[in-house]
């Protein structure tokens, strides 16, 4: 037998080796027996003095070919392996990954309060400022100035909590209209606000009526302010709340404090405008108060309405609570029962 | 009010449907409450005929009726009305009828006897009890003789008709009657409307020697009688009452039911006394004495003072005026001489009178938003000339006249480019001008300037803005055109306050709690308690009720409220924060200052239990995490340290800590007292209460950066037994003041106050960290500061090292 034959043999025996052997502890003893320096290629290798010089190189190139590729498929071999061991133990470690994760602490805001929020963030990217006012309020800025004298028939439309003749709870959001206009300065630009807050009615709480809510005033006065823009504002803002599909109308009402006057509707979230129960069969629901701001508000808190003149809105977020999300009890809001405050999750 | 659409069109030649009309009104006019057509739900219910009652055999009070509905056969009905009678004509409920209420009528036996069908009470099918005549208020109605058995009811009472319930606006007085009404819709639908001219027959002697009448013009502006002899009381025809019914009035008599239908028609209160019961010749429209009564026409009896307005005769009052007559001096039985009262009554008197005495009738609430003035002796006449029609009144010549003051009508000056400046629209002249016109309105133009003169029925039409509003509900909102302000450009940013608000809510909602909003108004005892500062109590001076009506001083006591709530309703796991006012007040000052405080409530566990978490109940350091996060969002620059407090009535006596920044004091946290929970009906809870206002405004540490250390950090931990008084924070600052230089934290990792130390003692753990930020630390040079610190806590604590 050539050299070369024996190594051939030992290639294809060492090969069968290295596939039969079961776990690492075989490929290692497979290596040292082929490869070793006591192994059969060292073996055969030293036989290669007593080739010819011509021979030599040939039989060591072909011997040196043999022992890389052992050599590469015990690498191989043992990876594989390894993989085997790896994987049994993974498959060892599986989960039912349908089990509920660890419970996280995660509170949620309030839904008046995402609604509020929803408003502000709209106002401001249009540049209006967020003011607050006192919830206790004079009846001066609260009535007075609101171009609700004393005995005016209109303070019977809101029931008021006095604390005494002249200080109340506040009725209304309008009173930082008042409050606002005197103290602007309008050479540093138009007046742009919004004013959310809770007002209090002497009413009895049952699911349409809470003593107290919220409402969101919105005043802008400037030189040119029309009618069209707050009804285009008006617009912007129910397509924010509500979404795009949702249109706007206005109808004549009554507030002492704005002329015209107008009630704004916006399509039935029920029936998309079709008529049904929620909206009387009309396809609207009443959303919000608004109107030019009367000549005598601006009057009183100093502003000449001959030059400035302009809008206010008052929304209320209760209300766009009930409609949006179909509460049917206003208390809801002011009892916290975690169950309701854990309904309204959606960031974003 | 309730207009019907009948009535309309009399007057108004209208092509809509009344829907349609309703929704118009709505759009362009006052808001509409409802569309009734009072026939609507009914089936089958026709005249019948009596022909023959006879007694029940086995009952007292029923009868057995043959009735002729139209058919070849009489019905035999069982009724068990009082008043039936053979040969009236009634109201039949025909087997498988629909009466009132979706009921359904079918044959039945009433004690043994067949009865097909049911004889009707106005009630059962649909009337409101307060207007059916009173006669038939106790038993059926007894329809016109002249009604066809077999007929539908319907239009004999006027059940076809679709009445347009208006909610009128305090603005809009004039929209409170027909005329009114009429007014509108004619610019509304630019139709032209023929008013009635009444024409009265003055056939009696002259009144003015018969009556006089006197009155203060700033009481009433307007007051005027006429006197009408010989009056025959009768029902009403059919038509009126039905007019009457319709808009939701009892018919009484005819006298009476022409005073209410003017009322619907001119929008004028009237009141018809019995002149034969006057105390004299003269009638005085005074402010009452002191002392004096009066019994109103509701019997109900009123003591009267100088603020009301009163008619009275030369004895005493006999109406209180614009608000309600006097029974004395009633329409009754009896009644031939009728003394018609129009006028105008000053409208904040009639108010306050109609609160005074809680009597709100159809006439103060018309005096208070005020009644067409240049129309008040046409509704006299109108009445007068009614009651000659109806009641074969004789109609003495003349009218009394006490005061006659018709305000001038407004006239308004405003300009095309102010309209349109203001509305944003471009409307020409003429349009301006017809709509305004359409209305009743005179209009002349001086190049763009318009003058408007008002009709005085509009009281409501002062200023140039009046008139846009007029302009712009005819034009219709629909066609203004929707855009957004222009001008000026301006920022729009929240103020650090208000970020600083929106960052609490966040760092809580993320520290998991849930945001509460809870009644400011409570009882005075919950108002008063867990206060930070000494206050007097802000009361509502006229509560609804004891439960809301002192403002709060605190939010805990409203959250613990809400979690009342949730714990009744078997929700145990509560965590909740409430960001809000509090409402503190001076002595001697009315108004509160409002303070904003932010305060949280933990009842349960803060985490749910789960299937890998096991319950852990809320304790004292689940809060103070919780409140030391918050804190740390905040960014107050300074020390935050807790220190016990034992004596907050409210609150657990060991459990409880003050929370000070920079040594003031800011707020508190702790356990509720046991006995204020029980007195909530909750278990165990955590809270506090934080001064947001001070939050706001304490200065901030900004965010920076600090290099972290390359070099290795070497721990040493340390044991030791203390005194049970010794507290950890007096050892953490020993240590933190001892540690030397390069001591970089100090941990607390073990407490152990159990068996295995002795009574009186507790063992504490502390891992300290050492680093230098600038070298590689010798081991020695920390055992050197480690053991010093370990000397100082012997020698300063007491400490015994372990």
């Amino acid at each position: 037998m050539s050299l070369k034959d024996k190594l051939t043999e030992l290639h294809d025996r060492g090969l069968a080796e290295i596939k039969k052997s079961a776990d690492l502890k075989d490929v290692n003893q497979v290596r040292v027996s082929l490869l070793g320096k006591k192994g059969p290629i060292t073996e055969v290798l030293r036989g290669m003095r007593d080739l010819d010089a011509e021979e030599r190189p040939k039989v060591g190139a072909f011997a040196n070919e043999i022992r890389d590729d052992l050599t590469a498929a015990l690498a191989k071999r043992r990876e594989e392996l390894e993989n085997a061991v790896l994987n049994a133990k993974l498959a060892n470690e599986a989960i039912d990954v349908t089990l509920p994760g660890t419970p996280v602490a995660k509170g949620e805001p309030h839904v008046i309060q995402q609604i509020i929020d929803q408003i502000e963030d709209l106002f401001l990217g249009m540049g209006y400022q967020v003011l607050s006012g006192p919830e206790v309020e004079e009846d001066k800025y609260n009535f007075e100035m609101m171009n609700l004298p004393k005995n005016h028939p209109a303070r019977d439309m809101q029931d008021t909590f006095y604390i005494t003749k002249e200080i109340l709870m506040r009725t209304q959001t309008s009173p930082m209209q008042a409050r606002t206009l005197e103290t602007h300065d309008f050479s540093q630009g138009p007046l742009k606000m919004i004013s959310p807050g809770v007002v209090y009615r002497r009413d009895t709480d049952d699911p349409t009526h809470s003593h107290q809510f919220h409402q969101v005033e919105g005043l802008v006065i400037d030189k040119h302010i029309t009618m069209a823009d707050l009804k285009g504002t008006l617009q912007v803002l129910a397509h924010e709340l509500f979404g795009d599909k949702f249109d706007v109308r206005l109808r004549p009402s009554y507030f002492p404090f704005t002329e015209p006057s107008v009630e704004a509707d916006i399509t039935c979230f029920n029936c998309g405008g079709k008529g049904c129960k929620v909206c009387k069969n009309t396809g609207w629901i009443e959303v919000l108060g608004a109107g030019m701001v009367h000549p005598n508000v601006l009057r009183m808190a100093g502003v000449d309405p001959d030059v400035y003149g302009g809008f206010a809105f008052g929304v209320g977020p209760d209300r766009f609570a009930m409609l949006k999300y179909g509460v049917d009890d206003i208390r809801n809001f002011y009892l916290n029962d975690v169950r309701f405050l854990k309904q309204f999750t959606k960031k974003g | 009010m309730k207009i019907s659409y009948n009535w309309i069109k009399e007057y108004l030649d209208l092509n809509v449907k009344p829907a349609d009309l309703a929704e118009k009104i709505e759009r362009t006019s006052v808001e509409v409450d409802d569309v009734i057509k009072p026939s609507d739900g009914l089936k089958k219910i026709v005249v019948g005929h009596v022909l023959s009652v006879e007694a029940h055999p086995d009952s007292d009070h029923l009868h057995i009726c043959q009735v002729d509905v139209g058919e070849d056969e009489p019905l035999q009905i069982v009724c068990g009305a009082p008043n039936i009678a053979k040969d009236q004509k009634v109201i039949v409920a025909l087997p498988g009828s629909r009466i009132a209420d979706n009921v359904k009528i079918k044959k039945s036996k009433m004690r043994g006897v067949p009865s097909a069908g049911m004889i009707c009470a106005l009630q059962e099918i649909g009337f409101p009890e307060d207007v059916v005549p009173k006669a038939y208020a106790d038993g059926i109605y007894v329809m016109p003789a002249d009604a066809t058995p077999g007929d539908a009811v319907y239009d004999y009472l006027g059940m076809n008709d679709s009445l347009i319930d208006l909610d009128v606006t305090p603005n809009r007085g004039d929209m409170l009657s027909l005329y009114g009404t009429l007014h509108d819709l004619s610019a509304i639908y630019d139709l032209p409307v023929k008013f009635d001219q009444p024409a009265v027959k003055e056939t009696g002697a002259a009144i003015a020697d018969q009556l006089t009448v006197h009155a203060d013009a700033a009481l009433a502006p307007q007051y005027r009688m006429r006197l009408v002899k010989q009056v025959k009381l009768a029902p009403s025809p059919m038509w009126l009452q039905i007019r009457l019914w319709n808009a939701g009035y009892r018919p009484i008599n005819n006298v009476v039911d022409i005073t209410n239908y003017i009322m619907l028609k001119y929008g004028q209160p009237l009141h018809a006394f019995d002149y034969d019961k006057f105390s004299g010749q003269d009638v005085y429209v005074r402010t009452a004495k002191a002392g004096e009564k009066l019994t109103t026409l509701d019997e109900g009896e009123h003591d009267l003072d100088d603020h009301d307005i009163v008619i009275a005769d030369d004895q005493k009052p006999i109406a209180l005026a614009g608000v309600m007559g006097g029974l004395d001096t009633a329409i009754a039985d009896g009644t031939v001489t009728v003394a018609i009262e129009a006028a105008v009554f000053e409208h904040d008197h009639i108010r306050k009178a109609a609160q005074r005495h809680n009597l709100h009738t159809d006439a103060s609430q018309r005096f208070e938003r005020g009644v067409n003035q240049a129309g008040v002796q046409e509704a006299l006449d109108a009445a007068a000339e009614m009651m000659t029609d109806l009641a074969g009144g004789e109609v003495q010549a003349g009218t009394v006249v006490a005061t006659d003051n018709v305000p001038a009508p407004a006239v308004i000056t405003i300009t095309m480019s102010h309209i349109n400046a203001v509305l944003g629209t471009e409307l020409s002249q003429d349009q301006v001008t017809h709509i305004l016109t359409t209305l009743g309105c005179e209009v002349t133009a001086d190049g763009e300037t318009l003058t408007v003169t008002v009709p005085v029925r509009r009281n409501d039409i002062h200023i140039p803005a009046d008139l846009l509003e007029e302009i712009a509900r005819i034009y219709s909102y629909d066609e203004l055109p929707a855009t957004l302000p222009t001008g000026r450009m301006t920022m729009g940013e929240l103020t650090t306050a208000q970020k600083l608000m929106r960052a609490t809510r966040h760092s809580l909602e993320g520290l998991g709690l849930n945001q509460a909003i809870s009644y400011a108004l409570t009882t005075e005892d919950k108002a008063k308690m867990f206060m930070m500062q000494a206050s007097e109590t802000t009361k509502l001076a006229w509560p609804m009720s004891v439960d809301h009506a002192v403002l709060r001083m605190n939010i805990i006591t409203g959250l613990l409220d809400d979690i009342a709530y949730n714990s009744a309703r078997k929700v145990k796991d509560v965590a909740l924060y409430e960001q809000g006012r509090v409402f503190y007040r001076e002595d001697g000052v009315d108004r509160p200052n409002e303070q904003e405080h932010i305060a949280g409530a933990i009842t349960g566990t803060l985490l749910p239990t789960a299937w890998d978490l096991p319950a852990q109940p809320v304790d004292f350091y689940q809060v103070k995490g919780i409140v030391a996060a918050y804190l740390k969002d905040m960014a107050v620059n300074g020390d935050v340290t807790y220190v016990a407090n034992h004596d907050m009535p409210e609150m657990h006596p060991g459990r409880t800590a003050d929370i000070l920044v920079h040594g003031h004091r800011i707020g508190f946290m702790g356990q509720v007292h046991p006995t204020i929970a029980k007195q909530f009906k909750i278990g165990a809870t955590y809270v506090f209460e934080l001064n947001l206002q001070a939050i706001i405004d304490m200065p901030k540490q900004e965010n920076q950066y600090d290099v972290i250390s390359r070099y290795p950090a070497i721990t040493r931990d340390v044991a030791m037994l203390v005194d049970d008084d010794i507290t950890n924070e007096q050892i953490v600052a020993l240590i933190e003041k001892r540690g030397g230089a390069f001591l970089q934290s100090v941990k607390l990792f073990d407490v152990y106050d159990g068996v295995k130390v002795p009574k009186g003692k507790k063992s504490l753990a502390y891992t300290l960290t050492y680093q230098d930020k600038h070298a590689t630390l010798v081991d020695d040079a920390v055992t050197q500061a480690f053991e010093k610190v370990e000397k100082r806590l012997q020698d300063d604590l007491g400490a015994e090292i372990r």
